[in-house]
C-alpha cells in the first residue's frame, strides 16, 4: 500500500466519523448546526482525498476531467441555486429531487461499472452491481414522481388504474428474473437494461397510488433506499467511505419512516399498497357549515383569546399551505405581550413532514422552547382557556379515540380538553382520512370560516382594537 | 468480506445514533441524511478515472451532475433550516 493510498483511506476514516458524529450532534437544536457543518467538512475531505487518488494514480484522461468538471460543476450550481431559493413549504419536495439525484447517480455508477466487467464476474461484485442499479433506478423514478405529486405536477391523490396491481407484480418479476440472469454473469447489456426499465417503471408504479398524505413517509422510505444503492456502490468500487455513508443513511432513513408511519398510526405495507389520501383538494365543503357547527366572527373570537390566560395554538397544513406562519406568529406575540401565556401544539406529523411545521415557525422566529410535543401538549391543553387551531384537522379529530374509523387509534392533539376552541379554516371539508371532524359540532367550538392567512389577520386587528 | 462487516457495523450504527433524535429535528435530519448520500459524488470521480469511451464519459457526467447536485443543495438546505433554529437571545432580524 502507497503512502498516498494509506493516506486516503485514513481520511475517508475520519470523513466517515464525521458523518457519524454529524448525525448524532443533531439530537438537540443547540448543536445541530455545528453538526452539519462538520458532516460538511468530511463530506469535503473525502471529495478531496479521491481527487487525490485519482490525479496520484494518473488514471484520468483530460476529456474524462472536462466531463466529471462539466457534470460536478453544473450539478453543483443547481442544487445550490435551488436549495437558497426554495420556499419552506416547498421543501420536502426538495429533499426528494435531492434524492431522486442520489439515487441516480448510485444507478449510473453500478451501470458503469457493469459496461467494464470482463466474464466471469465474481458474485461479490456482480450481485451489489445488480441490487446497485435496481434500488438506485427505482429511488430515482420514486422520487421524481414523489416530489411531483408535492409540487402538483402530478396529481397527489392516489392514482389506481385497472390492472395496476398486476403490472406491478409483472414488473417486479421481470426484475427479479432479469437481475439473477446479470448477476450470474449472463445476459450481458441486454438484460442489465431490461432491469434498469424495470426499475424505472416499478419505481413510477410503486408511488402513483399512494396519496399525498402518505408522501412524507414514502419519501423518507424512498431516503432509506438511496442510502442502501450507494452502500451497494461502495461494494461495487470496493470503497469503504461509501458503504459506511450509505448504511448510515439506510439506517437512519428506516428508523425515520418507521416513527412517521407509527404517529399517523399506519403501518408502512398499509401506505405502500396505496389507495389511501385523498390528497391536498379539500372535499369541497361536504357539510358545508352543516347543523350543530356554531360559526364565530373574527372579533368575538379575538376578545376570547385577548381575555384568555392561556391559549394553545393548533397548526396544521393549512397553515403553511397559506404562508400563514409570520401572521400566527404576530398574534402570538401581540397576545403575549398583553400577558397572554401562548405555546404551540405541534402533531408529530403536522405539515408534510415530522418536524416540517417546527421548521416553519422557527422560520418566522418562533421561539423551538414554545413549541410542545404530542404528550407535552396535551398536557397544556388541558388547563388552556382556548385552543385555536389553524388549518388542522384529522390530529385533532376526537373520533381517534374510538374503534371503527381510519383514523382510530392515531394518537391526536386533546384540543376538546381545552375551555373552549377556535377553529380557522375554510370549510367544514374533510381532511385526507376523509371522514367528519367531531371537533367542529363540539358545542365549546367556535368556527371563523376563513383562510388561514386572511383569517389570523382579522384576528390580529380585531386582538390590536382591544389591548392596543 | 472486510466491506460486509464495515457495512452491517455502519448500519447498527445508524439505528444507534439517529434512534435519539427528538422530533423537532426529524426534518433536518432527513435532510442532513439526504446530504449524506451525495458522498456517492466519491463514486463519480472514480468512474471518470476507469472511462475511456463516450459512453463511459458520459455516465460519468451525468453521475458527477446528479451527484454534486445531491451533496450541496442538500448540505445548505439543511443548513438553511438549522439557522432558523436558533435560542432566542441569538437573534437580531
Amino acid at each position: 500500500m502507497s503512502t498516498v493510498d494509506t493516506a486516503v483511506r485514513l481520511t475517508y476514516l475520519a470523513a466517515a466519523a464525521c458523518f457519524v458524529l454529524g448525525l448524532h450532534l443533531m439530537n438537540s437544536p443547540v448543536r445541530a448546526r455545528r453538526g452539519n457543518q462538520l458532516s460538511a467538512a468530511g463530506m469535503a475531505a473525502a471529495v478531496v482525498a479521491t481527487l487525490v487518488l485519482v490525479i496520484d494514480a494518473g488514471a484520468i484522461t483530460a476529456t474524462g476531467w472536462t466531463f466529471l468538471g462539466a457534470g460536478a460543476g453544473a450539478g453543483a450550481l443547481a442544487g445550490w441555486y435551488t436549495a437558497r431559493t426554495v420556499r419552506m413549504t416547498a421543501m420536502p419536495q426538495l429533499v426528494s429531487l435531492f434524492n431522486a439525484v442520489g439515487g441516480g447517480a448510485a444507478a449510473i455508477v453500478a451501470v458503469h461499472e457493469f459496461t467494464r466487467l470482463a466474464a466471469p464476474v465474481p458474485a461479490r461484485v456482480a450481485v451489489p452491481t445488480v441490487l446497485d442499479v435496481l434500488i438506485g433506478a427505482l429511488t430515482f423514478a420514486g422520487s421524481l414522481v414523489a416530489s411531483g405529486k408535492l409540487q402538483g405536477l402530478v396529481p397527489s391523490g392516489p392514482v389506481v388504474f385497472t390492472g395496476g396491481r398486476v403490472l406491478t407484480a409483472g414488473l417486479s418479476i421481470v426484475a427479479v428474473c432479469a437481475g439473477v440472469v446479470s448477476a450470474t454473469g449472463r445476459g450481458g447489456m441486454a438484460a442489465l437494461a431490461v432491469l434498469l426499465l424495470a426499475a424505472l417503471a416499478l419505481g413510477v408504479v410503486g408511488v402513483l397510488p399512494i396519496g399525498g398524505a402518505d408522501m412524507p413517509v414514502v419519501i423518507s422510505l424512498l431516503n432509506a433506499f438511496t442510502g442502501t444503492a450507494v452502500a451497494m456502490a461502495g461494494f461495487v468500487l470496493d470503497n469503504s467511505v461509501l458503504i459506511v455513508a450509505g448504511a448510515l443513511v439506510g439506517a437512519s432513513g428506516t428508523i425515520l419512516t418507521v416513527l412517521m408511519a407509527q404517529a399517523m398510526n399506519r403501518s408502512i405495507v398499509s401506505i405502500v399498497a396505496g389507495g389511501f389520501g385523498t390528497g391536498d383538494s379539500p372535499a369541497a365543503a361536504a357539510a358545508a357549515a352543516g347543523a350543530g357547527v356554531r360559526a364565530v366572527s373574527a372579533d368575538d373570537a379575538a376578545i376570547q383569546l385577548a381575555y384568555a390566560s392561556r391559549v394553545v395554538i393548533v397548526p396544521g397544513y393549512g397553515l403553511a399551505a397559506a404562508q400563514a406562519q409570520h401572521a400566527v406568529h404576530e398574534l402570538a406575540q401581540l397576545l403575549a405581550g398583553h400577558g397572554v401565556a401562548v405555546s404551540y401544539a405541534i402533531h408529530p406529523v403536522a405539515g408534510r413532514m415530522p418536524g416540517h411545521m417546527n421548521v416553519l415557525l422557527a422560520e418566522a422566529n418562533v421561539p423551538y422552547p414554545q413549541m410542545k410535543e404530542l404528550d407535552e401538549a396535551n398536557a397544556e391543553l388541558s388547563h388552556a382557556d382556548v385552543a385555536l387551531v389553524v388549518g388542522a384537522n384529522d390530529v385533532t379529530n376526537p373520533a381517534a379515540r374510538r374503534p371503527g374509523n381510519p383514523i382510530s387509534g392515531m394518537p391526536i392533539l386533546d384540543v376538546d380538553a381545552a375551555r373552549s376552541v377556535i377553529v380557522i379554516k375554510r370549510s367544514t371539508g374533510h381532511g385526507y382520512a376523509g371522514i367528519d371532524n367531531e371537533l367542529y359540532t363540539n358545542p365549546k367550538t367556535g368556527m371563523l370560516f376563513a383562510d388561514a392567512k386572511a383569517g389570523l389577520g382579522a384576528l390580529v386587528a380585531g386582538v390590536k382594537t382591544l389591548v392596543g | 468480506m472486510t466491506n460486509l462487516s464495515i457495512f452491517l457495523l455502519a448500519l447498527l450504527v445508524g439505528f444507534e445514533v439517529i434512534g435519539k433524535v427528538p422530533a423537532t429535528l426529524h426534518t433536518p435530519l432527513m435532510s442532513a441524511a439526504n446530504a449524506i448520500h451525495g458522498v456517492v459524488l466519491v463514486g463519480a470521480v472514480l468512474i471518470a478515472a476507469s472511462a475511456h469511451d463516450l459512453v463511459g464519459y458520459a455516465l460519468a457526467l451525468f453521475a458527477a451532475g446528479f451527484a454534486a447536485m445531491n451533496v450541496v443543495g442538500g448540505y445548505v438546505v439543511t443548513g438553511r433550516m438549522l439557522q432558523m433554529f436558533r435560542k432566542p437571545t441569538e437573534r437580531e432580524r
